[in-house]
């Protein structure tokens, strides 16, 4: 099959993509496929997919643009199969505001949180509502931009007098922002793949500084790792089905990963999902398939026979 | 279960490593580099403005040297030949120096991490200016140093902040320095603070290491004497020829006394036996002709002249009250300070968004300030690009303003 894997891309996770496009490259090689890379920060994206009209296209774009549905409609337009989430759902999944939303409609645990928007407070003054904001949240508190990947723009804050300034930095990286309290607790990572999805065996986070950041997930030996997770099998049993709540109410498909944290009571709450979570060498989603006996090249065959299925195209 | 770590040997790593982790800042330059961003964030010279068929027709004399020299092993010390060049363009900025006291190094990087490594043990004293060029501290903190730091101001390093370090007891292993148009700040050492800094560090036999890249970079004004020349028995002088001619050479120089030659020659045979033959000859031909290098670094500094005064323009009209900035008279950077609620590293985000690019001022000091300043390199970009940057920046930094106003009323 001919299989275009879109990788780099104009966004701060460009390195981290590149090095998943690569990854992936190998991986689906290795099966057999006619693969090549296409970087859309290289080249003109459309023409470069016209030009060779792949069969499947492989969506290792991480963050905006490849994350939160420009790609997927772009796709939709040129009629190519994808790999992962349609469209109008990546968008409401990459984005928190609206993420946080949807998943608490549909009965998911996810931490309390606020959303606030740049626009709002520039233009309307609305700084005030900061004060009642963190009163309701409680602190110590989070402060995500509403969209942006790999922790990038998150702050933590234990004072009230530091809250501005991690909205401010939040809202760098993106227009609006959350502001979510703070749980303590086990951090783990259910990847999941297929159609309809299902977890595969839950990774544990042990960050060596205490803090899952941009740093503790990019350097090589900064943060350990346990999968399957340590937890009791009720816990995992728990933590899986709150990973398949919040993929079915994104309507999520082929691979995606569901970030939670598991509170000293053994509350599974999530925090986020990920429609295009990384393939590199630190990411999660391989390294649970791992712990499953299934390698990367195994990972990939199964992604692809999942977007294929849609088709009707035998891989 | 399993355990993961996903680097099998990170319980091996040398303790000086644990400092180098991924950044969310390298990440971002990533995105900057694309063509519509207005990059103000690297320090590229302009190597544009060297005529290319010449540099050819100097590179192919370079090969017929005899015996293939050019694609020979050399001596760590360096070409004879190209030492007596270099003496030549250092004489320009009035020092004396003997191309036996001369070693040439992989750029003047190479001599900054050669000179960490023969002064330098771990939780050893340095002094080093604040804020100071990242690629010092760099290198420098590999072999895990602490830190005396002093302020500059318009006048460069304020030396009374060495006396009081001084006399308190602090006796750092060397004292480093960019005197002439530094980088990140742009700023130059006054003539008197020159003469007080090397007397001080006379007195107290504390070497300086003196290093010079931007000096022929002089856009206006007289020129400063080094400190190697007001005192050539206690200051280490590091020079390059990336921006006199081109980094892609790489070729830099240690100009020291000879106990201190020996040992960074041996240490630069332990780390890369000799530099490149190739373009050490390329360099040496280069600066032969004396009316070409001279011309090409008129035009250069012509060049970096128009475009330091279309930055320094475009800030006084579109950046916001309460900033301040450094009015360099040569070299390739301005030096910008935002109030201090400004976060010039996550900014760097929304910036990229809007088109344009600059190095947060953390990265410039070995301990945590610099969150509200910013350095802009006027070297690269032409004056209309540096004219958009600008203004892009200025309106984010009014958003900014407009932001803060609203979550802090009153």
């Amino acid at each position: 099959m001919k299989v275009a894997v879109l990788g780099g891309g104009w966004t701060a996770e460009r390195e981290v993509s590149l090095r998943s496009a690569h990854r992936v490259l190998t991986a689906v090689s290795e099966l057999g496929h006619d693969a090549w890379l296409i970087d859309p920060g290289e080249v003109p994206l459309a023409e470069a997919l016209l030009e060779r009209r792949p069969e499947l296209v492989w969506l290792a774009l991480h963050g905006k643009d490849g994350e939160d549905g420009t790609v997927q409609r772009l796709l939709d337009v040129l009629d190519l199969l994808y790999t992962g989430t349609a469209g109008f759902d990546c968008e409401c999944a990459f984005d928190k505001v609206l993420a946080k939303d949807v998943l608490a409609r549909a009965g998911v645990t996810t931490p309390p949180w606020i959303a606030i928007e740049a626009a709002g407070l520039r233009d309307l003054g609305a700084g005030a509502i900061l004060g009642a904001a963190v009163e309701r949240i409680g602190l110590p508190c989070v402060v995500k931009p509403s969209r942006s990947g790999s922790a990038l723009g998150v702050g933590f804050v234990e004072r009230e007098s530091d809250i501005a300034r991690a909205v401010m930095a939040a809202l760098s990286f993106s227009g609006a922002a959350i502001i979510e309290r703070k749980i303590t607790g086990t951090e783990v990572a259910v990847g999941m793949i297929g159609d309809p999805l299902e977890p595969l065996p839950l990774v544990e986070i042990d960050p060596k500084s205490g803090v899952y950041d941009y740093a503790s997930r990019y350097t090589a030996g900064a943060t350990h790792y346990f999968a399957p997770a340590r937890v009791s099998d009720e816990i995992a049993a728990e933590a899986r089905r709150a990973a398949s709540d919040a993929a079915a109410a994104l309507r999520l498909r082929d691979l995606t990963r569901v970030d939670m944290i598991v509170d000293r009571d053994g509350v599974p709450w999530v925090l986020e999902v990920n429609v295009g979570p990384g393939m590199t060498e630190t990411s999660l989603v391989p390294l649970a398939a791992q712990a499953a006996g299934m390698s990367l090249v195994g990972l990939c065959d199964n992604i692809i026979r999942s977007a294929t299925a849609r088709s009707g195209l035998a891989p | 279960m399993a355990e993961f770590s996903i680097d099998r040997f990170v319980d091996l790593y040398a303790h000086r490593t644990s400092g180098m982790s991924a950044s969310e800042v390298r990440a971002l330059f990533a995105v900057a580099s694309r063509p519509e961003v207005v990059s103000l964030a690297g320090g590229m010279p302009y190597v544009q403005a060297l005529p290319r068929d010449e540099v050819a027709r100097v590179f192919a004399e370079a090969l017929e040297a005899p015996e293939a020299a050019a694609l020979q092993y050399g001596g760590g010390q360096g070409q004879r030949g190209l030492r007596d060049r270099l003496a030549g363009l250092m004489a320009d900025e009035g020092v004396e120096a003997d191309p036996e006291d001369i070693v040439v190094t992989t750029g003047a990087q190479q001599a900054l991490d050669l000179i960490g490594k023969i002064f330098i043990d771990p939780g050893d004293l340095i002094a080093v200016e604040a804020p100071a060029y990242v690629g010092a501290l760099t290198a420098f903190g590999a072999y895990e140093p602490r830190y005396v730091t002093i302020d500059l101001d318009d006048d460069g390093m304020v030396v009374e902040q060495l006396e009081q370090a001084l006399v308190r007891g602090d006796r750092p292993k060397f004292v480093y320095t960019v005197p002439n148009f530094g980088n990140p700040a742009g700023v130059t050492m006054s003539h008197d603070r020159r003469r007080r800094l090397v007397e001080l560090c006379r007195e107290a036999s504390i070497p300086i290491v003196e290093d010079n890249p931007y000096g022929l970079l002089r856009f206006e004004g007289d020129r400063l004497p080094t400190l190697r020349t007001l005192d050539p028995d206690n200051v280490i002088y590091l020079g390059t020829v990336s921006k006199t001619f081109a980094p892609g050479v790489r070729v830099g120089w240690a100009l020291a006394e000879q106990s201190v030659v020996q040992r960074l020659v041996l240490a630069k045979e332990a780390a890369d036996l000799c530099g490149s033959n190739l373009t050490m000859l390329l360099t040496e031909r280069w600066f032969a002709d004396e009316e070409r290098w001279r011309s090409n670094l008129a035009t250069l500094v012509d060049t970096y002249r128009s475009r330091r005064d279309a930055m320094l323009t475009a800030i006084d009209e579109s950046f916001p009250d309460g900033a301040m900035w450094t009015n360099p008279a040569g070299g390739f950077y301005v030096w910008v300070t935002l109030p201090s609620w400004v976060d010039t590293r996550a900014l760097l985000a929304a910036a990229v968004e809007h088109r344009v690019a600059y190095v947060p001022g953390t990265a410039f000091y070995p301990d945590d300030r610099g969150s509200n300043q910013m350095r802009l390199a006027f070297c690269y970009p032409t004056e209309e690009r540096i004219r958009e940057g600008i203004g892009r920046l200025g309106s984010l930094l009014h958003d900014e303003e407009q932001l803060y106003r609203s979550l802090n009323p009153r």
